[in-house]
């Protein structure tokens, strides 16, 4: 009983946060480690794709929901995606158009394009703060739980609850589906192939007739879609502002170079590691000792490091891979 | 030109009443800063006390009364000092009505204030530090201490047979200030204190932050934050992962928005926060709404009492001059006298000009404790049905 106790206590602080914490990661890690891994730099403005692609699919839910139209159980924001996902892709195609194709045709050394992207951050953030205001907006409805404390507790006689929120499983789910879809795009598609191509070798994939504008209007806008989607899920999960975006940025980075950047397997591990880094480190162990060596009474909380520390995991596992292993976990491109 | 000479003429008659004059009033207020929303209606509280006792003419043989107001930004130390620096040195003011928030008060108190010989009356300041403070006699406050705060809500909690709970507070001076006042209070009264952390405002998820409280466990979850900041996150990551289900709402967190943000979620959660009952608030507020503003704004009623207060003081002691009224102000706040409430500014100065006594209850039933601050009325609320509901004053 106090093994199951020390289970489901777990599960519901560290097990389950973490792990739809950590799709959220992936999939913004994802679209980081393709604009790094075809473009060749790294993409600061991410985080605030992310957000204005959120934003816009909050607008799209609002017009929804006011129209009347639901998805019953599941989130409103799912129907808006493709809105969202549409919106944002033709502005990071604008912004490549305007910004970053100077660059590119320049051959501008990587550390340029880097500074150029951390100027369209600034601009996205201020507009996706025009667009909808700087307020805390929570845009979740349906069905919030899947498994309720209240409801768990009677089933099971366990004195320790356990939460599944819908938007939870969601994230998981989606994750997988958009991973699977990514993988099977770049391994068994023509484009798919193209995009590999152009990645390892500029100059070959020129000569073997691939169209090098194509490969990088395809990556903006898979880097929008993923964007887009991370940003609504981690919306959906927690709540939606727009200055929360930036602050995923480092995360996310973190989960990229942990990785190995330029790689989309290592962009996935990297999230998840990231994820439960940060929260098994910031979390007192104590309760779940405590159902696991009855008897034994330690005398603080078995906390490592204060919540308040949570980022500075992302920083201190940034410079041990940076140290020690520059190319990530997956051997992608040192940075 | 006739009203120029008539207004010439009326000049000349005012100044030849004895010891009629036109005196200034400070209103030192965050009009820009974290709390700019709350400063409009709090300096027309004060300036309706003024303009009640100029209209009466009863203050020392008609002395009628003006507002200065200056900007305190709530946050910024040194903008606040060289406002009320401003104020006493080239306005010249009689006495401030002001400053909004801790910090700034305390700074401008200990730099000009008291170098000057200046009396400030805040009607909003409520760190514990303020009680404390060498102030010279100069300083008083119609706002409660948090220390006093932090003991009414050990009483509320333990009159409700919760002996054991987990504090989270806001990661700043009211926050930490709240925390500790209450945390010593609790377990000196006999309740244990799990934990005691900080939240930080601004973030998307306090999942991590609800973990360590529920590991540490209680009964209860006091959070002493904001209600449109990390405060409802907290609540609303504890309700999730079924880590709490009762909840201690101080002033920070007592709000409509509990209600619209949580339903009958937090139903059997209580709190408290300041605000006086009784006849002196009904009158302010229908006071308020004449004057054109909405006088239930946060510290509204403890501004208009600052300014009667320090008006009151000077009737007492027959003087404008801070140095004399200073030891006047508990004098006319307190009982023994005649109980005055708002709109009896007037029936007031008669008495004191008469030679009696009054005992200022005002808009929040003032009653000033040593070393001059507000001993504090508390309003204890409890949500029942997905609704606030007020269950009695203490």
């Amino acid at each position: 009983m106090d093994i199951l106790n020390a289970l489901v206590v777990f599960l519901n602080f560290v097990f389950i946060p973490a792990a739809a914490y950590g799709a959220q990661l992936a999939l913004g890690a994802l679209g980081v480690t393709l604009i790094y891994g075809i473009l060749r730099f790294s993409n600061f403005a991410h985080g605030d794709t992310m957000a204005f692609g959120t934003a816009v699919v909050i607008l799209v839910t609002w017009g929804l929901q006011s129209m009347g139209v639901s998805l019953g159980p599941l989130p409103t924001a799912l129907l808006a995606l493709p809105f969202g996902i549409a919106a944002t892709a033709a502005l990071v195609l604008a912004t490549d158009r305007a910004v970053y194709r100077f660059y590119r045709v320049k051959k501008a050394a990587p550390i340029i394009l880097v500074m150029a992207s951390v100027g369209v951050m600034f601009v996205m953030n201020g507009l996706t703060r025009l667009l909808i205001g700087v307020s805390e907006y929570r845009f979740d409805d349906g069905a919030r739980f899947i498994i309720n404390v209240r409801d768990f507790r009677e089933w099971s006689g366990l004195p320790e609850g356990l939460a599944l929120r819908s938007t939870q499983a969601l994230t998981l789910v989606v994750a997988v589906i958009v991973v699977a879809a990514l993988f099977w795009f770049l391994n068994r598609t023509k484009s798919g192939k193209a995009m590999r191509a152009y990645s390892d070798n500029e100059d070959l994939a020129l000569l073997s007739g691939i169209d090098p504008e194509r490969v990088v209007r395809l990556t903006w806008i898979i880097a929008a879609s993923l964007a887009t989607i991370a940003g609504t899920l981690y919306g959906l999960d927690k709540s939606f502002k727009a200055f929360n975006y930036f602050q995923i940025l480092l995360p996310i980075f973190a989960a990229a170079i942990v990785g190995g950047l330029g790689s989309p397997l290592g962009a996935i591990a990297g999230g998840f590691l990231v994820a439960f880094s940060e929260v098994a480190v910031t979390y007192p162990w104590v309760k779940v000792v405590g159902y696991l060596a009855p008897g034994y009474e330690p005398g603080g909380l078995m906390q490592l490091l204060g919540t308040e520390y949570k980022f500075a995991v992302s920083f201190v596992i940034l410079i041990v891979v940076l140290l020690f292993r520059p190319t990530g976990l997956f051997r992608g491109k040192s940075v | 030109m006739k009203k120029l000479l008539l207004a010439t003429a009326a000049g000349a008659l005012m100044a030849g009443a004895a010891g009629a004059e036109e005196i200034k009033l400070g209103v030192s207020l965050g009009f820009t800063g974290p709390l700019e929303s709350m400063a409009p209606a709090m300096q027309q509280g004060a300036e309706m006390a003024m303009k009640e006792v100029s209209d009466s003419g009863l203050l020392l043989d008609g002395t009628t009364v003006v507002s200065v107001t200056g900007d305190s930004t709530c946050i910024d130390a040194a903008a606040a000092t060289a406002t009320v620096e401003r104020l006493i040195a080239a306005e010249g003011v009689k006495g401030i009505m002001g400053g909004m928030c801790s910090g700034e008060t305390i700074a401008s108190l200990e730099n000009v204030a008291k170098a000057n010989g200046m009396v400030m009356i805040s009607p909003s300041a409520t760190s514990p530090a303020l009680t404390t403070i060498e102030d010279d006699g100069l300083f008083f406050r119609t706002a409660p201490s948090d220390a006093r705060q932090g003991d009414v809500m050990a009483d509320i909690v333990l009159g409700r047979d919760i002996k054991s709970v987990a504090v989270t507070y806001t990661n700043n001076d009211y926050g930490k200030g709240l925390a500790d006042s209450f945390a010593k209070a609790f377990e000196e009264k006999g309740g244990s204190v799990t934990v005691n952390s900080a939240h930080d405002d601004g973030k998307a998820d306090y999942s991590a932050e609800v973990a360590a409280l529920a590991a540490a466990g209680g009964d209860a979850l006091v959070v002493v934050g904001y209600v449109d900041q990390g405060g409802s996150g907290v609540v609303r990551a504890a309700l999730d992962t079924g880590a709490f289900e009762t909840f201690v709402f101080p002033d920070g967190m007592v709000g409509s928005a509990l209600e619209t943000n949580f339903g009958s979620e937090i139903d059997g959660s209580f709190g408290q926060n300041p605000a006086a009952d009784g006849p002196g608030r009904e009158t302010f507020l229908t006071m308020a709404e004449e004057a054109g503003f909405d006088g239930s704004g946060a510290f509204s009623g403890e501004a208009y009492d600052a300014a009667a207060l320090m008006l009151l003081a000077m009737a007492k002691s027959g003087s404008t001059d801070p140095a004399t009224y200073k030891g006047s102000v508990m004098d006319v706040a307190n009982a023994p006298g005649e109980e005055i409430l708002p709109g009896e500014l007037a029936k007031a100065l008669e008495i004191i000009n008469g030679g009696g006594d009054v005992d200022y209850v005002g808009a929040t039933a003032v009653e000033l404790i040593e070393p001059g601050e507000s001993s504090g009325t508390f309003r204890e609320v409890e949500f029942k049905d997905g609704k606030m509901e007020v269950v009695g004053y203490r």
